[in-house]
Order: C-alpha cells, then structure tokens, then sequence
C-alpha cells in the first residue's frame, strides 16, 4: 500500500499512531513492509491457503464472533441434502461438468429454496445451463442464462440457530477448512508456523465486540484464475470474526488508479451496466418484464431493480422511453458471451472486431501476453488511441517487438491507427471514486495543450457528429443513437461538455426535473430518471455534494461532510451490523448505528444503511417481497436473504466456498487436492503464441522452475503512459529491472547490475537485474523456492524503457471476472541479455520442446 | 551565533522566527514525492537515468539538479521504531493507548528464521536527504560575490543572477550539497522554497510528504518536537534512534534542516561529525597577518640596515 497508493498510507499510519498493527503479507519485502509491524513473505499464488488456514483457526478455536455469524450471517442456514463438498470429491464441488469446465451450481443452493446472488453472476440459475458457445465455459452471466425457468422462491431458508446441523453453513465451512493445518500452510506456502500463529494470534485478538480487524488488498489478490475466490476467502474471514459493517472492519480493495472504482460503478465493463446491473443478453432477455423478473431478488433492495433500471433507461432516452415501448429496454445492447477484453482480442485476431478504441489503456505493454494483443491490433481496421503519450499501443506497427523479430512487417498492416491527445485530470473537471466508494471533485485548473482533450469531450463531441450524420436516417437500428439525450452545455473556446450537467444527470431528477435526493425515490413507472441509482443523491438539492471539503478537523470522525460516498453518503455499507440484533452498539468503542427506541428510528454518527424506520424486532409480512421482506436483523440489505455468506449459494461460477488451487502455471502439485488448478478456469481458445506451461509433478515442469509476479512501483504508473514520459519519473526508477534473492544469483549467476532473460511458454525479456534480500526464498513443498519480481511498468517507447513484462504472461483467467493471472507464473532466469530478432523466437520454442508443450498442456480441467 | 541572531546579524530587523525541517526518517515511506515536489516547483532540470543498483534510490545523493534525495538503506536488522509520531487531528480519545507497548509485543519472535539461509529480519531504511542550512555556514562565509545570503527566515540561499560560478561555496560545505551545474556553472541548493516562504507557504517537499516525514516550522519548535519523539522512541525500546543536527552546539552551530535517524549517520551517506570549514579562517588570516607584519618589519630592517 505504501508501494502503490503512498497518499493512501498516510491513513495507515494515522491508525498506527493511533496503536494500530500493520501485518503485511506479500511475496516481497517493500515499502508497505518496511512500516509494517510484521512482514510475512509467501509464495505468490498461495493466499487461498493462508487464508483459509486463517478460517481454520478461527473455526476450529471458536474464535468467531457467534452472536454476530448467527444474527447477520448465513452460518446457520441447512444446505440441500445433495450438496457436495471438495471434501467428498477430492477438491472438486458437486455439478461440475469437466467437458465444458463448468459448474450446475444446482445443488449449493440452501435447502429448500433459491437466492439470488448481490451481484456476480446473478441469474445463473434462471433455468438451467443454456451454453451458446461450448468453448466459453461460464464466462458471462449469460452463457448460463436460460429462458424461463422457476418462478423465485420467497420462502425462508431453513436454520439451525445452534449451528450444529452437520449439513449447516457453519459445520460444512469447518469440514471444509479442517484441512488447511498451520502445517499445510508452511508447505503450501512457505509461511513457517510460528509465524503464521502469530499472525492469526493477531486477527483474533483484534477483532470481536471492542475491535476490528480491516483487510486491504490490490490486484495481487484479483489477479488470478481464482481471483474472486481470494477475495470471498477474507469475505468469510472478516464475516465470521464479526469485521463487516463496522467502524475499523472492512474489505478494501485498493484501486490500480484513479477512479478505477467508478469505472466499475458507471462502468466500463462488457457484462454490467451503472449500479451493477446486469447487462442483458441477446437470446434470453426479449423484455424488460422477464429481465426483470430473472434479476430481482425477492427480498432486499434489488427487489427494486425495476425502478433503477427504468430510471437509468428514462436518463439514456428521454421521453423517447415509454411505457408502451419498453422504455426501449429493446434499445440496450445485448450479450452474446463473454466480450472481455481477451475474448476482444481473440476476435480481433479472428477478424469479427474490427475497430478499437483505447483510451488510457496501453495494451501493448499493460495487457497479459502483450503480444496476443498487438498481434490482435494489426488484424483491426481502424485503432484510435487517446492518450497523453505515444505509447506503444500506437506505435507496435511501425516499431513494435514483431517487426523486430519478423513476424510483423509494416507494409503488410491494414490497421488505420488513429492518435489523439487527451487531457490531464487537472486539465478537466470531474469527479474521482475511490474506494471507499466516495465520490471527490476535481475542478480544471489549466486549459489543455495543443489539441489535447478531455474523454468527455471526445464522447460528447464523437456522439454529436455521429448523430448529425445520421440524422436523415430512417433504418431503426439508427434509433437508438437518435433518441439518446444528447444535450449537454458546452463551454468555453472547446466546447468542453460541462460535467456538472452529467452529475447532476447521474443523479436524477423527478417527474418535474427536479434533482431527486436519494434512490428511495426512485419509480419503476417512468416518472424518475436516473443515470446511475447508486450515485442518486449526489446532486441532491442541486448541489454538487462531491464538492464538498470541509476539513475533517471541523468535523466529526465519520467526516460525512467532505466529498460524498454512495449509497447515500453511508461510510461504512451495511452499518446495521454495528448493532447487536436489538439495536445497541456491539461496545460503546465501536458505536457506529443505533436503534432510538424513543424516536423510533435508526441513528449514530454515520448515514444508517437500514430503513429509518424500521425497528429491530420487525419481522416481515410472509407477501412481503423486495426492501419490504427484510427484517428487522437482516443488516445485509442487498443480499437475497439478508445474511452475510459465509458460503454462497449463488452468484460464482466456481464454487460456493474459496479453496486453494495451484495457479495455471506452477512448479508444485496441489499438496491439499488431487485437483491441481481450478477445474473451471477460464482458457482462451488454443494459440500458438499463449501456450500453458506445464505443472506440478508432470515432465517438463523443472524446465520453469521458479514462481513470477509482477506488479508496480511507487514511481511509475501502469503500464507507463503516464511516468515514463516524465522525466522526473523516469530517473526515479530508470530502466525495466527483475529483483531476485542473494541465493537465486548465486544459484544462476546473475549479477548485481547485470542482465538477466527470462523466460517463459510464451516469451523471452531482459532486465537489469537488482540482487536484495528484501526477496526471501522460501522453504515450499519442503524444497527451496526462489521468486522472481517483475515491474511491469516499462515498454520500448518513452523516456524510461525496457521490455515488458507482460510479455510473459498467458491467457488463463478468472471464470467470473475474466481476469488475467498476472501475479504467479513460473519462468526461467538465465544471466546475460536476451537474443534478438528471431533468434529470440527460437530461444522460446527451444524452451517449448524442453518442456514438451503442445496446445493440449495445461488445459485439462 | 546563535539561532535568533542568525537573521538579524544578516542585517534583517523584526525577522520572522527561523524556520527550518525536521525530517523524521523513522515514519519515511520512500515515495520520493518529496524529490519530485521538489523539482517540479524549483524547475530543476532531470539529471540522468542511471539504474545504480543502490537499492531504491537512483538518484544517489544531493547536487545542483538535485535538492531532496530519498536515501534507502537495506540491512539485516529487526524492525523497529517506524511508529509515527505526529498526527493530522486530534488524538485526545485515544490518548490512553500505549502504542508503544502495543508495538513491543510485534515482530517476529527472535530466532524464527523467515528464510532457509536463517536470516531472521529485514530493515529497509529510508531517509529524505536536503541542504542543511547551517547556522555557521560556510559557503555563505566564502562567497565572495554576496550570492549566497541569510534570508530573513534564517535560511541560506543562492541567488541564481548573482552567482558568478567561481565554485567557491563548493569545497567549503561540509556535507557536499551546494554544487555548480554542467554546462550553466553557477552553484545551485535548496532555497528551502524561499519564493513560497515568502507567500506564506511550506516549502514543495513538506507539503507534498504524506506521512510528516518531512516537517516544516520554526525550529525552536521543531527541536522540541524532535526531543519529545526521540525520548518516545527511546522509551518504547528503539535505542537506535537519535537527532542529527539538531545541537546548536555542533560544528555548523545545528543545522537549520535537521533529521532523526535510526542508526549511524554514515549509513545514510551523512558526515558524523560536520564541522565548518571556515572555521580556522580567522585564525588562519591572524596567522597570516603576524606572518605578514613579521616579513613587513623583517624587510624593513633590512631595508633600513643596508649601508648607505
């Protein structure tokens, strides 16, 4: 954290004055460890491990928060009859059909009913596992999207309040972890016991009623095949010692940069639309009754999943959207897959996408197999890059590593690339999310240069040209384009769109245009518009409530008066569960909400996350569906049934309880499962370019024999378009390096300063080499381990060079997520600079027939 | 000299409190933003990419294109003493939490060794280097142009249209910060951003530092804050910690930019024991003058002994 987000640590070391411990747990000693209280180095790849080594301790000394697992969580709920764990299949769950590598998730539901999931895969079970594309196992919400299907169950799990049913969530999470020993952990990875103890020692002692525990994490836990499944492993943990909901607890996932956590609450992303509803698919969803129906929980507040997504269509179309046309819920795109950004590349590369729009994303160097990608690009039609820099996702075509090695030659690229500068963020205003989901505004301080321009004045300005060409149009696959409200004030010599008006557009206005004041609000009749429900209240009044800065020294400690977090300015979401059941304070130290008995009503120093008025021994009509059916101890609000999940019967494509799985490429068997990689990965179609290594105890592993991970440095940003351009950056930190251990540079006669390759299935890089033993090698599966780190920052362009590190990397990704397992690979180290030209493509088939690759390594289930 | 004459003997009347840095090295994070602050307000010209191979730092010390520079110092020591000390609000409520104590409970136990070559823990110092700003400085004694002057806030600074680039000023500091530029040859230091003192700001590098590391203030109050840290540090078992030029009654007289260090200054590339260079000036021209006056009247007595 002090590596990556130094203006973030400040906090952490406020809570350390404060008599806060800081335990850090990564494979490196860095600038996090140096302030920490406890560096605990592991091998990368192995935090499922650790974690649920963590979980095992906590169950298996009753060090959980009970009153707590039993009132908010689902730990007492009973699982259906033909469940089965990775206990009874030897690291595989019941309903796995190896052939497609997919799961029927049919049997994790609870006994005798069905929950939606809060988000994830959300309609999953909606009427069975209808695949489009055999090859794509699960990648899309849609891929295992039926029509029709069971109409949704409203009545209530079955519960054991003692947790001792063996078929409870709470006995089957203790059969489950029964096996991640502290012993287990040091041989999985590398983390001796003593040490290990002593960190659980510390998780335990400090959480319960008068302490919490936070976790925070980067992309060194996303960045997985079972990336997801890490961050449910301290989900389980922080629910079951009672840490979420309340003041110091938490999961926080750090952001890679600026804002990342708003592109995904207005996102960017393929399979979502703003406030994390789903997008819908082209065969399954003809309308919104029946999207609808298949997305809304029965119970909670995306029972009201109608009005949000209404509002949001009445805010794209206007009064274009109707009753009688759907609200043109027929206007929205539709999935046919997974779209992710490596599906795009393997359709580039297949010639179905044809055009490519990067704005701030350096592909090229800051994408897994950065080669797939390039490669992927000079099969596009046209590329229109928007970036402060020329980087080299605008340059691969003329200068890229393929023309150096042949395999590329300009003359044969059809690709029409366009660059166009953009705008810095001092040179717009807007608003960054970060991730404690508050929202803060920046106001323009310089105008930009030259032809340089804000992204909102690239869309706004794009859209308004497309539309003025298309205005004569009569084809209805033009309309909605036409119908779109496209009507925002520009300003100022540019036209720079003002972005106020696009706030206060997110947030919503009523039936008379006026600025609603919060998502309550909200009607599924039309009447309301709204461009992302979540944000709905940050122009409440019409005021721009992210701007606002009172200084927290003028404030209370929850300092809700400085910019504004969402859902409704809450700080702490599902802050119910600060109460006990009855509504009082778990402890006067970590009062956060309350039940007023007297006023009858939810209060305390932050926003409450419950309805107002809703008393804590409420219990709900048996009708009653949506924010209604909620009790008066269901503090998890978005969630089908109300509960923190322990386990999830609902919503992953890869099982219902984390578990550890070796990553794609590894030089160790699974030492807790037969089951050596997570059996539902998600594997891009064959390439010869993305080949897999192969694992574990199968000939040719030792040709890799030591685990890499990647990641950044507090000097440079990404994948550099916005560092090594900048002289003060670059001689910061230089040139592309790899840190290695004493023992490791001795094992291969890497030198201090020197060269050393590095080499993988798919590629070959260079890199000065920086010997430190802030890289510890680590005893693993009773053998020495070295580790290889990788800065991933750099790329032949700019001021700063160097190859990248991404080079490296393969295509194997997180069946719910999509994301690349960047953070644990096994290479090759070998002293000396790389060959060039094809001779360096030689060098890596040299490696590939070692090894005995083909393109059926690696893929089995 | 003392602190509160340092300005007035500089001929500044009614000056403001001399103000200075109190670099707290035990709660730096090492993200340089103090060089890059820095750089960006003084335009300070980029001065080599070179990987050097010194841990972190490849900026590798202080020179005319370089005012702040991030030492990072690894070593084969417990952690110890990165306990902040300075908070941005009020702490009242949680004044009864001992941090300390809390803290000497952490680390792993002695003995379990984290790696199979038995080494046991890892210290990996930073420090956020900067001109000292003597009390007794020597390149203002030796710059023979009035280039280098005492501002009214007690600080030392070059004036970049004065400085003829004799060099001078270079031999004469004894911590090897003041330095001539390539290819511009005027001597160029840390102003400790005089043009914002002026306005009433703190100085690039402190307002950019995210954890106080790097504290700006008057010095009287920053010494005082510097002892109560280093007794805190001291109580809660971090011997190692100590106050480097904070002594008014060092060679340089203290140092206007002073720092707490958890180990030997000369691990952090610092003198242990900085002494003016001027100081034998004046008994060097006492010397030279008896010489002077000696070879005057031994001329005349020769002159006046010849024979006619």
């Amino acid at each position: 954290m002090a590596e990556c987000h130094p203006v973030g640590f400040q906090w952490v070391m406020e809570a350390k004055a404060r008599g806060a411990k800081v335990v850090h747990v990564d494979p490196r000693f860095t600038r996090t460890s140096a302030l920490a209280d406890v560096h605990v180095p592991l091998r990368a790849g192995s935090d499922i491990a650790f974690l649920g080594g963590i979980i095992n301790h906590v169950l298996s000394g009753d060090a959980y928060f009970r009153d707590y697992v039993v009132a908010y969580t689902n730990g007492p709920v009973i699982l259906r009859e033909d469940f089965r764990d990775t206990e009874d299949l030897d690291g595989v769950f019941s309903g796995l059909d190896p052939d497609n590598r997919s799961y029927d998730p049919g049997t994790w539901q609870y006994h005798g009913t069905e929950a939606r999931a809060a988000s994830g895969q959300r309609d999953q079970r909606f009427g069975g596992s209808v695949r489009a594309d055999g090859s794509v196992s699960g990648a899309a919400r849609g891929e295992s999207h039926g029509s029709g299907g069971p109409a949704i169950s409203r009545t209530e799990p079955e519960r054991d309040e003692t947790m001792t049913h063996p078929r409870c969530v709470l006995q089957v999470l203790k059969r489950h972890y029964a096996r991640y020993t502290p012993e287990m952990v040091e041989r999985v990875c590398g983390v001796p016991r003593d040490l290990f103890r002593q960190v659980c020692d510390l998780v335990t002692e400090n959480s319960g009623r008068d302490r919490t525990t936070a976790f925070a994490y980067a992309v060194g836990w996303t960045q997985h095949t079972t990336g997801v499944q890490y961050i449910r492993a301290a989900s389980v943990l922080q629910s079951l010692l009672g840490n979420i909901g309340r003041p110091g607890g938490g999961i926080l996932a750090l952001r890679g940069h600026a804002s990342i956590q708003g592109s995904t609450d207005i996102p960017t992303l393929f399979n979502l639309l703003p406030g994390y509803i789903p997008m819908p698919h082209a065969h399954h969803d003809r309308d919104l009754e029946s999207f609808v129906r298949a997305d809304e929980a029965g119970k909670g507040y995306w029972g009201n999943m109608r009005a949000y997504l209404v509002s949001l269509l009445k805010a794209y179309w206007g009064d274009a959207a109707t009753e009688e046309n759907d609200f043109c819920f027929d206007y929205l795109p539709r999935l046919t897959g997974s779209h992710s950004t490596y599906e795009t590349v393997m359709a580039q590369l297949e010639g179905t996408c044809k055009g490519y729009f990067l704005m701030g994303e350096n592909p090229a160097v800051g994408s897994a197999n950065a080669k797939l990608q390039r490669l992927g690009m000079a099969r596009l039609d046209w590329l229109v890059v928007r970036d402060f820099s020329l980087i080299e996702s605008a340059t691969w075509w003329q200068d890229g590593p393929e023309i150096e090695t042949g395999e590329l030659r300009t003359e044969d690229i059809g690709t029409e690339v366009f660059f166009l500068p953009a705008a810095a963020h001092t040179e717009k205003d807007g608003s960054f999310t970060n991730t404690q989901r508050l929202l803060q505004w920046h106001h323009q301080a310089a105008e930009p240069p030259g032809e340089a321009r804000s992204d909102l004045w690239f869309a706004f300005h794009l859209g308004r040209i497309i539309r003025e060409k298309l205005a004569a149009s009569t084809d209805p696959m033009d309309r909605p384009l036409l119908d779109l409200t496209w009507d925002y004030p520009t300003r100022g010599e540019l036209a720079e769109p003002d972005a106020e008006a696009v706030l206060a557009e997110i947030n919503g206005r009523d039936a008379g245009g006026a600025p609603l004041a919060g998502y309550e609000q909200l009607e599924g009749d039309g009447s309301t518009s709204c461009g992302c429900w979540i944000y709905c209240g940050v122009y409440a009044d019409g005021v721009n409530q992210a701007d606002r800065r009172k200084p927290g020294d003028r404030q209370d400690w929850v300092a809700g008066e400085w910019g504004w977090a969402w859902p409704a300015n809450r700080r702490v979401l599902y802050n119910r569960a600060s109460a006990d059941p009855e509504g009082r304070p778990w402890s006067e130290r970590k009062a956060l909400v309350w039940w007023d008995a007297e006023r009858g009503e939810w209060t305390g120093h932050d926003v409450p996350d419950f309805q107002k008025d809703k008393p804590p021994g409420h219990r709900p009509p048996e009708d009653a569906t949506g924010p209604e059916a909620l009790s008066g101890t269901d503090a998890f609000i978005m969630q089908a049934d109300g509960k923190a999940w322990l386990y999830v019967p609902s919503g992953l494509t890869d099982g219902p309880l984390p578990t550890h799985y070796e990553p794609q490429d590894s030089p160790f068997p699974n030492l807790l499962y037969r089951q050596q990689r997570n059996p539902v990965r998600h594997l891009l179609p064959p390439h010869p370019d993305n080949r897999y290594q192969p694992s574990g105890g199968e000939p040719g592993t030792e040709v890799f024999p030591y685990v890499a991970t990647t990641y950044r440095l507090t000097e440079h940003h990404t994948a550099g378009g916005m560092s090594r351009w900048q002289p003060y950056l670059a001689e910061l930190q230089p040139e592309f390096f790899c840190e290695v251990s004493p023992e490791l540079a001795a094992e291969r006669g890497l030198e201090h300063t020197g060269w050393a390759t590095i080499v993988s299935a798919r590629a070959v890089v260079e890199a000065r080499v920086l010997v430190t033993d802030r890289m510890a090698p680590l005893t693993v599966h009773g053998r020495t381990l070295h580790q290889v780190g990788l800065p991933y920052h750099w790329g032949p362009n700019g001021y700063s060079t160097g190859d990248a590190a991404n080079e490296l990397l393969h295509l194997s990704l997180d069946p719910n997520t999509q994301i690349q397992e960047t953070k644990a690979f096994a290479v090759d180290i070998r002293p000396g600079r790389r060959p060039r030209g094809p001779a360096a493509l030689e060098l890596v088939r040299g490696y590939r027939e070692r090894a005995g690759i083909d393109e059926r390594t690696g893929t089995e289930p | 000299m003392t602190d509160d004459t340092a300005a007035r003997a500089a001929g500044s009347t009614g000056a403001p409190p001399r103000v200075g840095f109190f670099t707290d090295t035990s709660v730096c994070i090492g993200c340089k933003a103090c060089e890059v602050a820095c750089k960006e307000w003084n335009a300070i010209p980029e001065d080599g990419l070179e990987l050097t191979g010194m841990s972190y730092d490849n900026t590798q010390g202080l020179g005319a294109s370089t005012w702040r520079h991030v030492a990072f110092v690894e070593q084969r020591k417990p952690l110890g003493g990165q306990e902040p000390g300075v908070g941005h609000g009020n702490h009242e409520d949680h004044e009864d939490i001992d941090v300390f104590a809390a803290a000497r409970g952490l680390g792993a136990p002695p003995g379990s060794p984290l790696a199979p070559d038995g080494r046991t823990e890892l210290r990996w110092l930073m420090s956020s280097d900067v001109c000292k700003h003597c009390t007794r400085a020597a390149c203002l004694d030796v710059c023979p142009t009035g280039s280098l002057f005492r501002t009214e806030f007690g600080t030392v600074v070059v004036q970049e249209d004065v400085c003829n680039g004799c060099g001078y000023c270079v031999p004469a500091c004894p911590y090897g910060v003041i330095d001539q530029r390539p290819g511009d040859g005027r001597a160029w230091k840390c102003t400790l951003c005089y043009d914002r003192l002026g306005v009433g700001m703190e100085p690039a590098c402190a307002k950019s530092c995210p954890t106080d590391s790097i504290q700006f203030g008057p010095l009287e109050e920053l010494r005082e804050r510097a002892a109560a840290r280093v007794a805190r540090l001291h109580a809660a078992g971090v011997t190692d910690a100590r106050l480097y030029g904070a002594d008014p009654e060092d060679g340089v007289g203290g140092d206007g930019a002073f720092f707490l260090l958890l180990d030997e200054p000369e691990v952090y590339g610092l003198p242990p024991d900085p002494v003016v260079t001027t100081r034998d000036l004046p008994a060097m021209w006492r010397h030279a003058a008896a010489a002077a006056v000696s070879l005057t009247a031994l001329a005349a007595v020769c002159f006046a002994g010849r024979p006619r």
